[in-house]
């Protein structure tokens, strides 16, 4: 990458990060912020130790556990382990003096709705976290991504990470949304067309019409599941919405700083002539609401559509992973998409638990009944998230419904936490992942947007938001 | 870090696309606080069924692939969560390479962090490397060289420079990268002055 000429979003936040090469070749890349979750730290935190390193700049660094805790009674974790994994993180934190948000600060939740809703994610940052859903802060034009425990004590020790620069790759989609169809609907979709390796090496930058259009929580969703198509990181452009969506929240710049930090961040966005490794452009209009049929979140299909036929695959191998999902899904080829029955709806997960998805939820199952057979849980994204919601009375409709109505965490997008599937069950779920065995041994988890999550609940089939009234 | 010269054994083939890493290692073995212990939960769920008995046919219960140190899989391997949990049960398994036509970023990363080797073959090779698997032909890995040999198959891998010689030499990334503290604390000056707002203590 040189440093004349015009360049993309993450050409500038790269170059305005280079601390510089290593001997070796490498680069070592700063690191303005760095999210700690319960999970994958006691190991950096041990390594640390085991070599008698400091942390290099404790302030840079918030934690927070969400990825073990209950949503229900959670003064006491019954998992003798997941216990010890948060008090470590409470220990390790308080040892190093780094900010951590415990189970009772109205604060906690998940990692990636926290740090935008407290201002800690801002433009032109380089975020990290043990987390490969940190794509999510790249909706705020940060360069942000998930790294592996090793790397989080990398960054502990020296505030840096040793990095190569990723490919370019920009997806644009133009045009207004149609009816029915969101940022949720937008990702799958590209997930769909480009596939689960589709982004591997890049970072992907989301412009046109479409995503400039939605709202900060739609961008995070469209970022957040970067990682499913194998990109490094999510990027968009920060706008005024960003910055609106920015001022006054409690690690945001302050009035003394604020023009200086909108001067800066207007630099950011892409020029005009810069150029891409890769470039795709999808028209708005040929996208319905989406929701996966398999095990891999490229296993996309329309609401409206059928299961997929094996023998339909050009390939050999994919006809062996299509007929491997149909087996562990439990589904027919050709079966209606709408004819597939559901045992439970999970809303929330670092996808779509932040309240604007929680009003759409609402404003959709207001005045009725979920279907008897289903049970539906809503996971709030953090306490404030529930808070909020609460003081909107929002809790209350979705309990009227039928909804559990929980606190904060990550819950059962992975099921670290008693939230789990049964074996066989089937869940619309508004989570990032439908892995195998990834909601709980045997699970079966159908990917879609909150809107078609709270009609399914309704209905108790997956049903199209499009047909509900 | 454990160093990584040559390997010698046979192969355990995988014949899946996408093996993501809450297949490698699911959630329930996350809760861990050590990065060791965590073989005997590699691939868990098709390795034990509902009751915890091995399933006797998956391929990694099956004499001698039960040894294995090496890997054969099909595209996109450990594509999912950042776990580093994912290379440590397989490292802690016996496993010190992987073979696949690509890998996900993050745990191509990872493997390095951990002395395991991934490589990345085409299409064709992988399907002769499949069957070499498959028949229990032993594999030769040669870090330095970059070759894999499988009976009469001898194959060029690809690996950049920095990454070979960390894994030949076992080298400490952080204590490199300490030698730059001078640079960092440089970094992080200038940048005080041009973004203030960066460093304000909240």
């Amino acid at each position: 990458m040189s440093n004349q000429g015009p360049k993309t979003l993450f050409d500038k936040i790269w170059s305005e990060h280079l601390v510089g090469q290593r001997e070796d070749g490498t680069n070592l890349l700063y690191i303005d912020r760095h999210l700690v979750h319960e999970v994958t730290s006691p190991q950096a935190f041990e390594g640390l130790k085991l070599s008698n390193r400091p942390v290099h700049r404790p302030e840079a660094t918030i934690a927070v556990a969400d990825h073990n805790v209950p949503t229900i009674n959670r003064q006491n974790i019954e998992d003798p382990q997941s216990k010890i994994q948060v008090e470590t993180l409470a220990k390790n934190t308080k040892e190093h003096g780094i900010q951590y948000f415990d189970l009772m600060d109205q604060r906690q939740g998940i990692v990636h709705i926290i740090g935008p809703e407290q201002g800690i994610t801002q433009p032109g940052m380089t975020i990290v976290c043990g987390d490969s859903h940190t794509s999510t802060h790249g909706a705020f034009g940060a360069l942000a991504f998930g790294i592996g425990t090793s790397e989080v004590e990398h960054v502990l020790a020296t505030q840096t990470i040793v990095q190569n620069p990723a490919k370019n790759m920009r997806i644009s989609v133009n045009g207004e949304l149609p009816f029915g169809v969101n940022s949720k609907d937008l990702i799958l979709y590209i997930i769909g067309k480009i596939g689960t390796a589709g982004g591997t090496g890049h970072v992907i930058e989301y412009a046109g019409s479409s995503i400039m259009g939605l709202s900060m929580e739609g961008r995070m969703t469209i970022c957040n599941m970067s990682i499913e198509a194998g990109a490094r990181a999510g990027l968009i452009s920060p706008d005024q919405k960003t910055f609106n969506y920015i001022k006054g929240r409690p690690y945001a710049p302050g009035t003394e700083h604020w023009d200086q930090a909108v001067e800066y961040w207007s630099s950011l966005p892409s020029d005009n002539d810069a150029n891409y490794d890769h470039e795709i452009v999808i028209d708005s209009s040929e996208i319905d609401p989406m929701v996966t049929w398999g095990t891999s979140p490229e296993d996309v299909v329309s609401v409206k559509g059928t299961v997929p036929n094996p023998s339909s695959a050009k390939t050999e191998n994919k006809k062996k992973s299509i007929e491997r999902s149909l087996e562990y899904m439990g589904l027919k080829p050709g079966t209606k998409i709408t004819d597939i029955k559901l045992d439970k709806i999970f809303i929330g997960s670092c996808t779509n638990g932040r309240i604007e998805d929680l009003r759409k939820v609402a404003s959709i199952v207001k005045d009725k009944k979920i279907a008897s057979h289903v049970q539906a849980m809503i996971v709030p994204g953090s306490g404030l998230v529930k808070k909020q919601a609460e003081e909107e009375g929002i809790d209350i409709i979705l309990k009227d419904a039928g909804f559990e109505w929980r606190e904060a965490g990550c819950s059962m997008c992975l099921g670290m936490n008693p939230d789990q599937l049964k074996p066989g069950e089937r869940c619309a779920s508004t989570s990032n992942r439908n892995f195998e065995g990834r909601q709980g041994r045997g699970g079966r988890t159908h990917l879609m947007s909150p809107e078609l999550a709270a009609a399914s609940a309704i209905i108790g089939n997956i049903s199209d938001i499009r047909d509900f009234t | 870090m454990d160093k990584f010269h040559s390997l010698k054994g046979i192969a355990a083939p995988l014949p899946i696309v996408n093996i993501d890493t809450d297949m490698i290692i699911p959630k329930q073995f996350l809760k861990t606080i050590k990065r060791t212990g965590l073989g005997v939960s590699l691939f868990y769920e098709m390795r034990y069924d509902n009751d915890g008995n091995l399933i006797k046919d998956f391929v990694l219960n099956t004499s001698p692939f039960d040894q294995s140190k090496i890997l054969v899989a099909g595209d996109n391997f450990g594509c999912g969560s950042s776990r580093e949990h994912a290379p440590w049960s397989l490292k802690d398994f016996g496993i010190r390479s992987v073979i696949s036509t690509s890998f996900a970023d993050i745990f191509y990363n990872n493997c390095f962090q951990n002395g395991i080797l991934p490589i990345v073959v085409s299409p064709e090779n992988l399907d002769h490397l499949m069957t070499a698997a498959k028949n229990q032909i032993e594999f030769t890995i040669d870090l330095p060289e970059q070759i894999i040999k499988a009976g009469n198959h001898s194959i060029n891998f690809e690996i950049e420079e920095f990454r070979k010689e960390r894994l030949l030499q076992g080298l400490d990334d952080i204590g490199i990268t300490l030698g730059y503290q001078d640079k960092i604390n440089a970094y992080e000056e200038e940048k005080k002055n041009k973004k203030p707002w960066l460093f304000k203590k909240n």
